[in-house]
This record gives structure tokens, C-alpha cells and sequence, in this order.
């Protein structure tokens, strides 16, 4: 008997053809829509912990308080001990110290009289260690417009703005000048090797990258740091893991009443991440849309092909089928035809999904900018993850199924007599 | 009710609501077959001949009265033994022939095997068998659409016998039909009649089916208004 049913579901086009295409196109779309949406979401999200969030961050306790203004005075103290302790008990994370600060950039000529000088705003991270994995973070690679990037003690970068406005040459030495951890004047020499674009006004009118151990030094930082940054050696944000991370981290070692102590944040701690889950359900209730867009479509083309069937199912009824049996065979064929066109569609949007993930969207273009930078990525990705692969099935099986359900409701809602009618047309 | 009948109805009425009132469809039926019988049913349209077959083939129930099918009571059986009583007793013919297009005659055919549960080995003899009896032998690979129409009333009349049904119900079933194929299909039903013993019960209005018959029920607004036996002769041709 089933195969009986399937041979006659082979052979009906319009029984098996055309459901079949419309649920594998509909669950591919579902498919690439749901990766490329989790791709926008997840490049926002990285390209703002990228700079400022992190995936993870520790910072003593006043710090967090004041982050917006950067107060170095309120950095964390015992830098490696907690270093040392984070990446012993959370080695899923790279653990990296970074600090912010601002200062003016002095440019000496060659007899020690300033040429040129201008305000910066810095951020040292590890440039040096061999397994830093900062250089990646930042970009640093393809951001860099000239020269090399820092390979000694005391070499910086500076923005590419910044180095044309100044008129500066590569090698050139600078002085910085600034305010120390301890309050005091600070003052440090360095050499700029190569210039990079943030790819924010802001920032490239006038910034430097300096080697963390360096601005320590510069800025009387005795194992100290504004930041512990910590991303996911995944690659991406995983708030779950992120969020468990940061409470068993606090609850371990933050002191509510010592504000030196020190406190873990998440990415969602952020403003970007705070906005982000007002973001993610907008982004969840598109997708829902889509879906039940898909749904309805499906839904309805089960439906048609129930009505369609109304002949043979009074033939099988006359020939002693219950209705129960028909219905049943009816789901059946539903059921196989969207079980088969999800699992087809979700290869099918697998393929466009993965090139946009690996190979992306570039909208350079787009942005009139061809250099790329550190913060704003010019190419649109996808990002395939687990839900990608089941989330066809929901429109792809369940609807179809349930427009047949609905369909042969009608089948119990009419009198056997009545099927009949439809014979003697 | 004699020792061979295999139906029966007892003061049936079958009443459909219209409106705020009430319709008689059927009105005090008394009625027996026996074994082996070609009858049919005539009246002008609307007279109750559909009404009447659907409620011998339980697939519809009286509103009052008893039917009994081959020692069942229809109006007490619950969907699925009313199911079963169709699957395996009986057979309807309709006016037309709704094979179902995407399978060949064969196949068709095979389908009510199929529902019985009938071994695979059984089952080819026994189609091969019932395409004799209509002539159909040569067509068995063709799908309906490749058929005439008295080609598929004959592939729908060996769908239903090839189960050996003891009752087939055929509603108008040269409706659709020219002369010849209505003959044929006659002819071919009469014999089956004769050889299997099969019990046929017509409705119709079509004079070249009543010369068959060899009971004729005349039916009138639900009622019985006539009910002989206008052929014995030909019962033994
Ligand atoms: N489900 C129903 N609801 C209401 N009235 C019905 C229903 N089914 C049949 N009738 C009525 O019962 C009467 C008998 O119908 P039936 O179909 O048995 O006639 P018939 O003798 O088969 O006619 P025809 O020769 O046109 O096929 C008709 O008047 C019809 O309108
Ligand atoms: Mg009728």
C-alpha cells in the first residue's frame, strides 16, 4: 500500500513536483535569510567588541563606574595575577591586557624643537608577544596604509590622517606627552613605523596604537591596566558561555565594597550590547515573519491539494477506506514531500549561506572608502550556526502538515454521502 | 425476510432538514434482495434512487427503520465496520468512472486488493482474471487517460469486481455512455451477474438498462409505487 501511495505521489506532479519546489525554495530562502541575518547581527556585535566591549572585560570596580571617561587612575592593579588566573580558569577566551588613553603627540625636529604636534587618543595592546592574537583583532594587516607595523619596543602607528596633516615621515621619533596612572606628568619617546585607518572620523583625525608594555611604561603603569579584554577563541560572541563566564567570575573575586576589587562585564554589559538584544529580537520577529510567510504559502498549497483530491477520496471511501486511513495517508504523503523538500532546501540555502559566511559581501564599494579599516568591516557576511540547520523544518514540515490537517478536516466535516456527490458529477 | 435475502429495509424513511422543515428523501421503504438479483431502481430525478443506493451501501443512514446487509444492521454499525462491510462486500459503480489518473488500469484496479490486505501473489491472477471478464486484457499497462469512456466504465466495473463482491450498487452507470458502450457494459455486467452470482441493483432512467433488469422498482417521491419482476425470461439467456 505505501508503495502503492508513492508511486501515485511520483507520478502526480502537481501532488509532489510543485509542493516539493515550493517547500525547497521556500526553506532555502528561510535557510539564507535566518544565516545572513545572524551574519548582520554577529558583525555588529564583533565589530564593536572589537574596539570597545570586548566579548568579555575585566576592570576594577571604580573604573567600570567612570568607563566613558577613561580614568587611568582607577585602573586594575596585579595585571598578571589576574591574568594569570584568567587564562588558567577560562581557556576558551583570549585574555589580552589593553589601556586607553589620551595625550598630545610632540614631532621634534632634528635639534629637539617641536616640528609639529597634535592630540591623540591611544590604545596599547599586545603587539608583540608572539601568540597575541590583538594584530588579528585589529586588523591590523590589511589596515595599515603605510610603512610596517610595530616589531620593536617603542614603535607606534598613527593614523594615516594624522601622519598626511602633520606632514610626518616613517621612522619619524614623537613624544609623547600625558598624564600618568599616578597623576603625574608623563612624558615618552617613540618612533612611528606605519600608519592605519580606523575607518572613524573621529579616531583617525588623531590616534595611536602603541604596545601595551610600552604605554605601561610611558604612563607609570607598575602592572597595571585600564582593560583585561577577553574574546572568544570561537571567533564570535557566545553570550551563554559569556554571561556564565562573567558570574562565576564576580562571584568569585568582585568585592562590592572595594573598588579596586575586580569586575567582569560582558559584551551585553556594553551600550552596543545593551541595544543589541532590543536589536536581536527585532531581527527574531523578521525572521518570524518570513517564517510564517513561508508557513502560509505552504499551508496553502496543502490545502489545494486536498481540495483537488476530493474525488479519489470518495472513490477510496466507497472502496471501504475509512476516512481515518486516508487522512492518515494523506498526512503521510505531506509529510514525506516536506521532509524531503526541507532537507533539499536546507542544503540548497546552505550554499549561497556558506560563500556569503566565507567568501562575503564586499559593499566597499558602497562606502567610498577602498582601504579597509579597523572598526567598520566593508564586507556583509553570513554567519551559519546551528539554528540554520533546523530552521527550514518549521515551515518546511510543519506547515505543509498542517495545511494538509487543515484540508482534511474537511474530509470529517462532510458526510461520507456528501464525498460521494462529488462522484457523480 | 426470506431464507436467501441478503437485504433488507423495514419502514425506512431518510429525512434531510431544509430549511426550518423537513424533507422526506425516502418514505416508508419496504424492500428485500435476494441472492443474485439485477434490479433496478427507476423514477423521475429527484424520486430517491441515489438516496435509497447510498443507504443500502452504508454510507449514508436511515433516519428511521431498519437496513439490514447481509445480516447486518447498517444503521448500528459504527464508520469503521460500516468500512469494512463496503471494503469487502460490496462495490459501487458511478456514473463516472473516477479512476484515478495517475495510476495505470492495472494498478486501478488493484488498489481495493490492496486495501484487503491480498497476498502479491494472488493478486495478479486475480486482476488479469477480472480484465478478461471486461476485455480489457490488452489495456492493463494504459493510464485512463488513454481510454474511452466506455474502456474506463469497464476498468471501474473490474475494479469493483475483482474483489468478488456479493452486492455491487451502481448508480446511473451508462450515464455517460453511447449505445454501444452502454450494451457492452450491460452485457458485461449481466454475465458477471450469472457466473458469480453477484447481486446488481441499478438506479437509472435509462431505457436501455431497464430492458436488462429483470426486477424493476419504480420509486416516486421516496416512495415504492412499483415493484416487478418484468424479465424472467431473460434472467436464463
Ligand atoms: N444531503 C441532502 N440534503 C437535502 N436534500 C437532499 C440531500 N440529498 C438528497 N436530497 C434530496 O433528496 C431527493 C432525492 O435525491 P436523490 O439524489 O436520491 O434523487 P435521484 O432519484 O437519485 O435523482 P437523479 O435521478 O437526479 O439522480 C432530492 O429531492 C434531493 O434534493
Ligand atoms: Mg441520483
Amino acid at each position: 500500500m505505501i508503495y502503492f501511495l508513492c508511486k501515485g505521489l511520483l507520478r502526480d506532479r502537481s501532488r509532489s513536483l510543485i509542493p516539493f519546489l515550493v517547500v525547497t525554495v521556500g526553506v532555502a530562502l528561510t535557510v539564507l535569510m535566518e544565516a545572513w541575518i545572524s551574519g548582520a547581527v554577529g558583525d555588529i556585535i564583533e565589530t564593536n567588541a572589537k574596539f570597545k566591549d570586548g566579548h568579555l572585560k575585566v576592570l576594577s570596580r571604580s573604573y567600570a563606574e567612570q568607563q566613558s571617561q577613561y580614568p587611568l587612575d582607577l585602573s586594575l592593579t596585579d595585571t598578571q595575577h589576574w591574568l594569570q588566573i584568567l587564562r588558567q580558569k577560562y581557556p576558551s577566551v583570549n585574555w589580552q591586557m589593553r589601556i586607553y588613553f589620551g595625550g598630545l603627540l610632540d614631532f621634534p625636529d632634528e635639534n629637539g624643537e617641536t616640528m609639529a604636534q597634535g592630540p591623540v587618543a591611544g590604545t596599547g595592546i599586545d603587539l608583540l608577544s608572539p601568540d597575541s592574537k590583538e594584530k588579528e583583532y585589529f586588523n591590523l594587516n590589511s589596515a595599515l596604509v603605510k610603512g610596517t607595523l610595530p616589531q620593536n619596543p617603542g614603535e607606534i602607528l598613527v593614523t594615516d590622517q594624522f601622519f598626511e596633516r602633520l606632514h610626518l615621515s616613517i621612522g619619524q621619533s614623537a613624544t609623547l606627552i600625558s598624564v600618568g596612572m599616578d597623576g603625574g606628568m608623563a612624558v615618552h619617546a617613540f618612533k612611528v613605523v606605519g600608519t592605519i585607518n580606523f575607518g572613524v572620523t573621529g579616531l583617525d583625525r588623531g590616534a595611536i596604537i602603541a604596545d601595551v608594555s610600552d604605554v605601561q611604561e610611558a604612563l607609570n603603569m607598575i602592572d597595571a591596566t585600564s582593560e583585561i579584554f577577553g574574546y572568544f577563541k570561537a571567533g564570535r560572541f557566545l553570550k551563554q558561555q559569556a554571561m556564565t563566564i562573567s558570574q562565576m567570575f564576580n562571584q568569585a573575586y568582585s568585592k562590592p565594597n572595594d573598588p579596586f576589587s575586580p569586575v567582569m562585564q560582558t559584551f551585553l554589559d556594553g551600550d552596543i550590547g545593551q541595544a543589541m538584544g532590543f536589536m536581536d529580537r527585532y531581527l527574531a520577529f523578521i525572521l518570524i515573519i518570513f517564517v510564517f510567510i513561508m508557513a502560509i504559502v505552504l499551508w496553502n498549497s496543502g490545502i489545494m491539494n486536498g481540495i483537488r483530491r476530493y474525488g479519489e477520496i470518495g472513490i477510496r471511501l466507497a472502496m471501504g477506506e475509512t476516512k481515518n486511513h486516508i487522512y492518515f495517508t494523506m498526512l503521510g504523503e505531506a509529510l514525506i514531500v516536506g521532509i524531503i523538500g526541507s532537507i533539499l532546501g536546507t542544503m540548497v540555502g546552505l550554499i549561497p549561506a556558506y560563500y556569503l559566511q566565507e567568501v562575503g559581501f564586499d559593499i566597499s564599494s558602497m562606502m567610498g572608502s577602498t582601504t579597509s579599516s579597523i572598526l567598520i568591516s566593508t564586507i556583509m557576511r553570513a554567519q551559519i550556526n546551528s539554528m540554520t540547520f533546523w530552521i527550514g523544518f518549521i515551515p518546511g514540515v510543519l506547515a505543509t502538515g498542517v495545511g494538509t490537517l487543515m484540508a482534511g478536516i474537511a474530509i470529517y466535516q462532510r458526510q461520507t454521502a456528501e464525498l460521494f456527490k462529488e462522484l457523480e458529477i | 425476510m426470506t431464507e436467501r435475502s441478503i437485504i433488507s429495509l423495514d419502514q425506512v424513511d431518510k429525512v434531510f432538514p431544509v430549511g426550518d422543515g423537513k424533507f422526506y428523501a425516502l418514505k416508508q421503504i419496504d424492500l428485500n434482495f435476494e441472492e443474485g438479483e439485477f434490479a433496478g431502481l427507476v423514477g423521475p430525478s429527484g424520486s430517491g434512487k441515489t438516496t435509497l443506493l447510498n443507504v443500502i451501501g452504508a454510507l449514508d443512514k436511515p433516519s428511521r427503520g431498519r437496513v439490514s446487509v447481509l445480516g447486518q444492521d447498517v444503521s448500528q454499525l459504527r464508520a469503521k465496520e460500516s468500512a469494512h462491510l463496503r471494503s469487502e462486500k460490496l462495490g459501487f459503480i458511478f456514473q463516472t468512472h473516477n479512476l484515478l489518473p495517475v495510476y495505470t488500469v492495472y494498478e486501478n484496479i488493484e488498489l481495493p486488493l490492496l486495501l484487503l490486505r491480498t497476498p502479491a501473489s494472488e493478486r495478479k491472477k486475480m486482476i488479469m482474471e477480472t480484465l478478461e471478464w471486461v476485455g480489457l486484457t490488452d489495456k492493463w499497462k494504459s493510464k485512463p487517460n488513454k481510454l474511452s469512456g466506455g474502456q474506463c466504465q469497464r476498468a471501474a466495473i473490474a475494479r469493483v469486481m475483482v474483489k468478488r463482491p456479493q452486492i455491487v450498487l451502481a448508480d446511473e452507470p451508462t450515464a455517460n455512455l453511447d449505445a454501444e458502450n452502454s450494451h457492452m457494459i450491460l452485457k458485461t455486467m449481466k454475465k458477471l451477474n450469472q457466473e458469480l452470482k453477484t447481486t446488481f441493483i441499478f438506479s437509472t432512467h435509462d431505457e436501455k438498462v431497464i430492458q436488462y433488469l429483470v426486477r424493476k422498482i419504480t420509486l416516486t417521491d421516496g416512495k415504492v409505487t412499483q415493484d416487478e419482476i418484468v424479465n424472467k425470461l431473460k434472467e436464463s439467456r
